[in-house]
């Protein structure tokens, strides 16, 4: 048949090969594209960042809302917020913290080459993050008990405060404070569960001896991951639990 | 910078040479692909499906406004049909069209990089684009959705029994895919940029899709979230919109629009682009104004997002927010109208050449400034509470999204078919079906305005009688539109197997994605390019004889 296309299929194997062999004389981790590892390093540090930017517009419509309705519904707010275990929160607060320092040390730990001391504390921040999971599942368990999750059968009437004062509260927007409790809260577990997935993965890449001190943009584009989740909890707590308690 | 590591050594001497169209063949070579030009032609090809969908959609609504009557479409049908035809051009369509189809295949070949920064993110991205639009489809195909494409609650979370969570389902990860489209162009072109590329060197398409991209990661989240609280609303009953569960319709509109006015700019940004390049090179000059061009594409990316609230005028805000948004909404006219006349005084003075890309971009210049400045007068509080919801909103942003947004994109899909393809597309039916367009698509909307006007509201199936004569003529130009959107699907079919073969720079045109072979090796340049002249030098190239193809 006449092929009239201007390209026929050329001898394209050859080119196929050179492309690979080139490919080889490179640092593995080095991905084509890339004139070198540190031009890799900063696009992929950049995107990091730009993907951290797109996480806090997320949260940020949640937080627009718990700001707006906190100002419109405060009582019921301060009511709602009163039920929240303070201690439970605290815990899970302290845990975060630590969870960072191990990050921290961990990014340290693959910029010197330690690669045991690296899978150590990449797998002690999946333990911590698994640990804020099950506490906040402890928290969830208590909502549920007391008839303080959205729906049918929420149930908030004849709240007292400290000095044993009724609270006129309106069950409908205390039932909007625990919508946007577990919206916030779910959201940011959701976000937790991603992380401990993910540094379990690294977890085992590390332990294999995938990153090098000269390659361990993973460990520290995940460490960037982290803080950001840490670091909305550190808001989550207070607005949440702590700023409305004794007013 | 250090030197360029050796770039994969490519037989240049080979002919015919081997480029990224034939580097690899069958459907895995396609599906599993990391080669932004691959993926600018996956887009192509599905983009181009919804395209069509959307447009089914468009011919049964403006064939059941051809009578007064309610007759060829349910009441419940013809919702269902402005729903699908929003959400599918809006989600689907509008927002890729030209940052994933001609955005992938140029920003690296015009910033002299080998691929995107993040590849594997860009087929990535694609895929997720798919995900959306099979499940959107499988929405649709299991009744729809009747909400408008706004999803406004309480409509979306509590009365409507469509599957509004399927459809939140799809528009979400269609955000997602659009994010990391917009994550990629960033990251390219603050790290990807060939020697001697800087920021005052780089086309004006980059700088618009750059922008564009700003828009993408910044409110794309926040639809998301949007969205994900009206699905949790509707599943849970977390009451975070329903006025019954003390939640407040208005921070929907809020929020909703925060992204969605932002996303017109998503739209209309990246066809501004397209526009500079055309006619740069048409007009053989240098863009009046170059750095003002440039920066009123970043200021319209900042503007855009504190205008949001004129699309509530009527929905209860105070009315001091009514007037410091209306405010704000003028002075997004202000960076729109920097490049509107510095492309005309770019004209000034220059050598046309009427060629295909060049009577689109006309025709967007002439119709984005209809649009714009009835954009203005939506602004005006007076005005857009005697026109709200009615079809001179309508008429409006189909001004500026199909005259704008589409005219850009089909301007520039001729403009870089020969480097997509290496063929040439047939001049005369090219020109013939870009006069369909200009004319059948100001025979649809122009009316609309009138209609608008008048009173005609918008998403009703009938009508008073009194009005049907515009609405006749409105869908005898949608059908000329039509032909004229068929027109380009089957002659560009075609001119992959007969047009004439291209060569590298068929518009001796000065961007550096013409300095590479038509179509251009797979990583794009057989050495890096270091660049050393300014964008546009049109004044130190000398004149060709243009090919035949272009009539003069």
């Amino acid at each position: 048949m006449h092929d009239s296309r201007a390209i026929p299929a050329p001898a394209s194997t050859t080119t196929t090969q050179v492309a690979t062999a080139d490919h080889e004389e490179h640092n593995p981790a080095l991905l084509h594209h890339f004139a070198d590892a540190q031009q890799q390093k900063n696009a992929a540090s950049l995107g990091m960042w730009l993907f951290l930017v797109t996480e806090i517009m997320f949260f940020g419509g949640m937080f627009c809302a718990y700001l707006i309705y906190r100002l419109q519904h405060f009582n019921a707010f301060a009511a709602g917020s009163q039920q929240l275990n303070i201690w439970m929160g605290a815990i899970n607060t302290a845990v975060l913290i630590v969870s960072s320092v191990t990050v921290v040390l961990a990014v340290k730990a693959a910029e010197v080459g330690k690669r045991k001391l690296l899978t150590g504390y990449l797998v002690v921040t999946v333990l911590l993050g698994m640990t804020f999971l099950v506490v906040k599942g402890f928290e969830y368990k208590e909502k549920f008990e007391k008839h303080h999750v959205p729906g049918p059968t929420f149930n908030f009437t004849d709240k007292f405060d400290d000095n044993g004062k009724q609270i006129p509260v309106n069950s409908k927007e205390a039932e909007l404070f625990f919508s946007l409790y577990f919206a916030m809260t779910g959201m940011h577990a959701l976000h937790m569960i991603i992380g401990c997935g993910l540094f379990g993965t690294l977890a085992v890449l590390a332990w294999k001896g995938h990153y090098t001190p000269s390659y361990f943009t993973p460990i520290e584009n995940a460490g960037l991951y982290w803080h950001l989740v840490d670091i909305i909890w550190i808001y989550l707590f207070p607005l949440l639990y702590l700023i409305s308690r004794h007013s | 910078m250090v030197t360029k590591a050796a770039t994969p050594v490519m037989p240049v001497d080979q002919t015919p040479k081997l480029n990224y169209l034939n580097n690899g063949h069958g459907l895995k070579s396609w599906l599993l692909t990391t080669d932004h030009k691959r993926i600018a032609l996956l887009y192509l090809v599905s983009v181009s499906i919804f395209f069509f969908i959307g447009g089914i959609f468009a011919m049964l609504i403006r064939l059941e406004l051809l009578t007064p009557e309610g007759d060829l479409l349910s009441a419940d049908g013809y919702n269902k049909a402005f729903t699908q035809h929003g959400m599918i051009m809006v989600f689907f369509f509008l927002i890729p069209v030209v940052p994933a189809i001609l955005g992938n295949f140029l920003v690296p070949l015009m910033i002299g990089a080998k691929d995107l920064a993040f590849p594997r993110i860009n087929l990535l991205s694609w895929y997720l684009y798919i995900t959306a639009g099979i499940i959107f489809l499988h929405c649709m195909l299991n009744g729809g959705v009747d909400t408008g494409w706004t999803f406004y609650s309480p409509f979306s979370t509590e009365y409507t029994n469509t599957n509004i969570v399927e459809a939140g389902i799809a528009v979400f990860i269609a955000g997602f895919s659009s994010i990391f489209t917009g994550l990629n162009f960033i990251v390219t072109v603050h790290r990807m940029r060939a020697p001697g590329m800087t920021w005052d060197r780089l086309p004006l398409f980059i700088w618009a899709n750059y922008a564009t991209s700003l828009i993408m990661i910044l409110g794309t989240p926040v639809i998301a979230i949007t969205i994900v609280l009206v699905a949790v609303e509707r599943l849970f009953h977390l009451g975070i919109f329903d006025p019954h569960l003390g939640g407040d319709p208005l921070l929907f509109q809020h929020l909703f629009w925060f992204y969605s006015h932002p996303a017109v700019y998503i739209m209309i940004l990246p066809s501004m682009g397209v526009i500079s390049e055309l006619i740069a090179c048409f007009a053989r000059k240098r863009i009046f104004g170059y750095k003002f061009v440039a920066i009123s594409s970043m200021a319209i990316a900042v503007f855009g997002f504190l205008v949001w609230a004129h699309h509530m005028f009527v929905a209860g805000i105070s009315l001091y927010a009514a007037m410091i948004f209306s405010f704000l909404s003028f002075s997004v006219g202000v960076p729109s109208a920097v490049k509107v006349f510095n492309w005309t005084a770019t004209l000034y003075k220059a050598s046309i050449t009427y060629a295909t890309p060049m009577l689109y971009a006309f025709g967007f210049i002439g119709l984005f400034t209809i649009g714009g400045l009835t954009g203005l007068m939506l602004a005006t509080i007076g005005i857009d509470v005697h026109v709200t919801d009615t079809y001179f909103v309508v008429a409006h942003f189909h001004y500026v999204m199909v005259g704008g947004v589409l005219m850009g994109y089909l301007g520039g899909l001729h403009f870089w078919w020969p480097k997509i393809t290496g063929r040439m597309y047939p001049e005369a039916w090219a020109k013939l079906s870009a006069m369909f367009v200009f004319f059948g698509f100001n025979l649809t909307f122009f009316p609309q305005f009138i209609l608008g006007y008048l009173g005609m509201p918008r998403r009703y199936w009938q009508y008073p009688p009194e009005f049907q004569v515009l609405n006749v003529l409105s869908t005898a130009g949608a059908s000329i539109l039509a032909v004229g959107y068929l027109l380009p699907m089957i002659y560009l079919l075609w001119s992959l197997r007969y047009g004439p073969i291209a060569d590298a720079n068929p518009w001796n045109a000065a961007g550096l994605e013409w300095k590479t072979s038509s179509p251009p090796p797979t990583f794009n340049f057989d050495e890096t390019p270091v660049v050393t002249w300014e964008a546009y030098n049109y004044d130190e190239i000398p004149e060709k004889e243009l090919e035949a193809p272009v009539a003069r």
